[in-house]
């Protein structure tokens, strides 16, 4: 018997605490898997968020640095201009890099920081309970907006990655999905570019997949995946926004 | 075409996409197990009819599927 | 090595170098520009690196990730911006990291005056941002002691895994003293096996955090900031003690307010009045106990403390003496710097009265 699939090394075998059907654990496990596939484990530095990920720790099998909500990307900053030979990653929410975290991440791109970060949008703060993000779409039900995000009140959704992709500093950024095999096939080429590009020195990367959160959502793990489909991917295509790894 | 799915069913959190992701519709949640945790978790129904594309395991949040081929 | 005439700000930097700091991140505030800006000029040429931050939040957080890769880091700024970096110095404090913070205090609240002032001392002492910690910290009251205390900030940081503080008002940062740098004996100082720099397998894999979700965990944690704290309260008071002995006034002050407090001393020792000063060097752990030992003197009829500020320090000082001795304050908040003369009047004033 030949191995088709079986899980990476790089996840540790600590059973993850996120909800059935959540998104984050198929996308730990991509991050994971193009870590082995790099070879960079010994050398890669992950950067986990406030939000649900802040146990990313756990799982993540390289050395990890939990980072203050939304900063992230300033502390990723520290430690790679110390050890400019590090493979430095940031894993981050939407409300920790859209919301309390806009500044630095913005700053990071700016700079053109040699960092790759892996920005999960599932368009709700899933660890604080369900609270409505920047990314949530409008009409959306949330614990804080319960009648619906309303765009006259508080504006509407913002668009991370072609935001980044403004930014000069940012030399690859791409909008990817988890809710088929397909897309997380895509979803993974994307991040081993993200991460071949800081290996290759040429800036900033950041990947934003669309990932489900069943729970706040209110629905099952598979009709989570449908809606990104119906209603996330519409308000935030897919593809590449921005690619300057070949110059 | 010979081939193994494997479930690491005591990691098993029974969300489903396995079973939503299966293109030959052989997988499913227990109708009779609970494991650990008291989820039902997922299972192959006809071994025989697996063509080991692994789209279970690629879904899969937990990790918990190896798919093996001959 | 020959004395040369040096601003605060500029030789608190070279110091800093001096002592192995390689990494500096800040963000432009006055009364403290000189010390990014001499960064700037001097980490590019000697392998390190300084960068300018968007914000000082971001810069607290930058040292906070250049401390966890075990580098000897550094920020600085002044009292509005060091607010903005109390998340990050409690972050830094419960993941136990060490790192060199200066704050150039200037007048508060709010935006306040761009003028001294020693209104942070709460801040600095008391921990500042949230959670049961402290910080070293250290006040020089001359720019040579500055540059001395420089080499102390970043082996205390070390040896206690904590941020230190250098607590300096704005007058030691803007003016020029001659200062000498020497040699320093060198403390042995530990690993840092706990600092993230890629997990190879021949060490158990590093984790920087500051979250412990269980309650037992947690718990551990504090337990063991305050297994050290009480160590460093042990063995790290500095303190100097000038005309203390026989003496019938002592006043508590620390930083440049010191210095003004000496010549205060030698106008009330004109008019036959012999006052000594207690100034702690270390404003936490602060010197409680020698305190205590000075004014049990006989001679000693009651103490004051004099600081640019509404009598923040004078709390610690009333905690230590715990009602042992009369305790006055002298002092305005704000920026107002009150001079020998208005001190000495005071203490000859109140001691008619």
């Amino acid at each position: 018997m030949t191995t088709v699939f079986k899980k990476t090394p790089v996840l540790t075998d600590t059973v993850m605490h996120y909800c059935p059907g959540c998104g984050h654990g198929i996308v730990h496990r991509l991050v994971a898997e193009v870590i082995e596939e790099l070879g960079i484990q010994d050398r890669t530095i992950g950067f986990v968020p406030v939000g649900c990920a802040v146990f990313g720790y756990k799982y993540f099998a390289v050395d990890c640095v939990e980072a203050a909500h939304g900063r992230a990307p300033a502390a990723a900053t520290g430690c790679k201009r110390v050890n400019p030979n590090n493979v430095v990653f940031t894993y981050q929410g939407d409300g920790d890099l859209a919301s309390i975290g806009a500044a630095e991440i913005v700053h990071a791109a700016h700079r053109g920081e040699k960092i790759t970060t892996i920005f999960i949008n599932n368009a709700i703060y899933g660890m604080t309970g369900g609270q409505m993000a920047p990314t949530t779409l409008v009409g959306q039900k949330t614990t804080t907006s319960p009648y619906g995000r309303d765009p006259e009140h508080c504006g509407k959704p913002l668009r991370v990655a072609e935001m980044i992709a403004t930014i000069e500093g940012a030399a690859y950024v791409e909008r990817v999905s988890v809710d088929s095999v397909p897309n997380i096939i895509k979803a993974k080429a994307a991040i081993k570019k993200a991460f071949q590009c800081q290996l290759d020195g040429k800036g900033f990367a950041l990947v934003e997949v669309l990932s489900s959160c069943p729970t706040n959502w209110g629905k099952s793990p598979a009709e989570a995946m449908d809606w990104i489909k119906s209603d996330m991917i519409p308000y935030y295509p897919l593809g590449v926004k921005k690619d300057r790894t070949n110059e | 075409m010979v081939s193994k799915v494997t479930i690491d069913e005591n990691r098993c959190k029974g969300c489903g996409l396995c079973v939503r992701a299966c293109p030959k519709k052989i997988m499913q949640l227990s109708k009779t197990k609970l494991n650990e945790k008291g989820y039902h978790p997922a299972e192959v129904i006809d071994q025989g009819a697996c063509i080991a594309c692994a789209s279970c395991a690629r879904t899969c949040p937990d990790a918990v599927i190896t798919v093996e081929k001959e | 090595m020959a004395k040369i005439l040096m601003k605060g700000s500029e030789a608190i930097p070279e110091a800093a170098i001096q002592a192995g700091c390689r990494f500096f991140f800040g963000y432009p505030i006055t009364p403290q520009n000189d010390i990014p800006e001499y960064m700037s000029a001097r980490l590019p040429k000697i392998g390190g690196c300084f960068l300018q931050a968007e914000s000082e939040v971001a810069a607290i957080n930058m040292v906070y990730g250049a401390a966890a890769a075990g580098a000897r880091v550094m920020t600085s700024s002044s009292s509005p911006g060091v607010s903005l970096k109390q998340e990050g110095i409690s972050y830094i404090a419960g993941a136990e990291l060490p790192c060199v913070i200066c704050n150039m205090m200037r007048g508060g609240p709010g935006l306040g005056s761009i003028q001294p002032s020693q209104g942070d001392y709460f801040q600095a002492t008391k921990g500042g941002g949230h959670g049961d910690y402290h910080l070293i910290v250290l006040a020089p009251s001359s720019v040579q002691e500055a540059v001395d205390l420089m080499h102390n900030a970043f082996d205390l940081a070390d040896i206690y895994r904590t941020p230190v503080m250098l607590l300096a008002d704005g007058i030691i940062g803007q003016m020029m003293e001659p200062v000498e740098f020497h040699e320093h004996e060198q403390r042995k100082l530990p690993d840092k096996p706990w600092a993230v720099t890629g997990w190879k397998g021949d060490r158990p894999r590093s984790v920087v955090n500051s979250l412990y979700i269980e309650v037992d965990e947690l718990q551990e944690m504090n337990d063991r900031l305050q297994a050290r704290y009480k160590e460093i309260q042990e063995k790290e008071v500095m303190v100097e003690l000038y005309k203390t002995e026989g003496a019938e006034v002592i006043i508590c002050a620390y930083g440049t307010v010191a210095r003004i407090c000496k010549a205060a001393i030698a106008l009330c020792e004109e008019k036959g009045v012999k006052v000594g000063l207690v100034r702690p060097i270390t404003l936490w752990p602060f010197p409680e106990k020698e305190l205590k030992e000075v004014m049990a003197q006989e001679s000693v009829k009651r103490e004051l403390t004099v600081e640019i500020s509404a009598g923040q320090m004078h709390e610690d000082v009333r905690l230590a003496l715990n009602g042992m001795k009369p305790a006055d304050f002298y002092g305005k908040p704000g920026s107002y710097t009150p001079t020998a003369e208005e001190i000495a009047e005071y203490i000859l004033k109140t001691r008619e009265a």
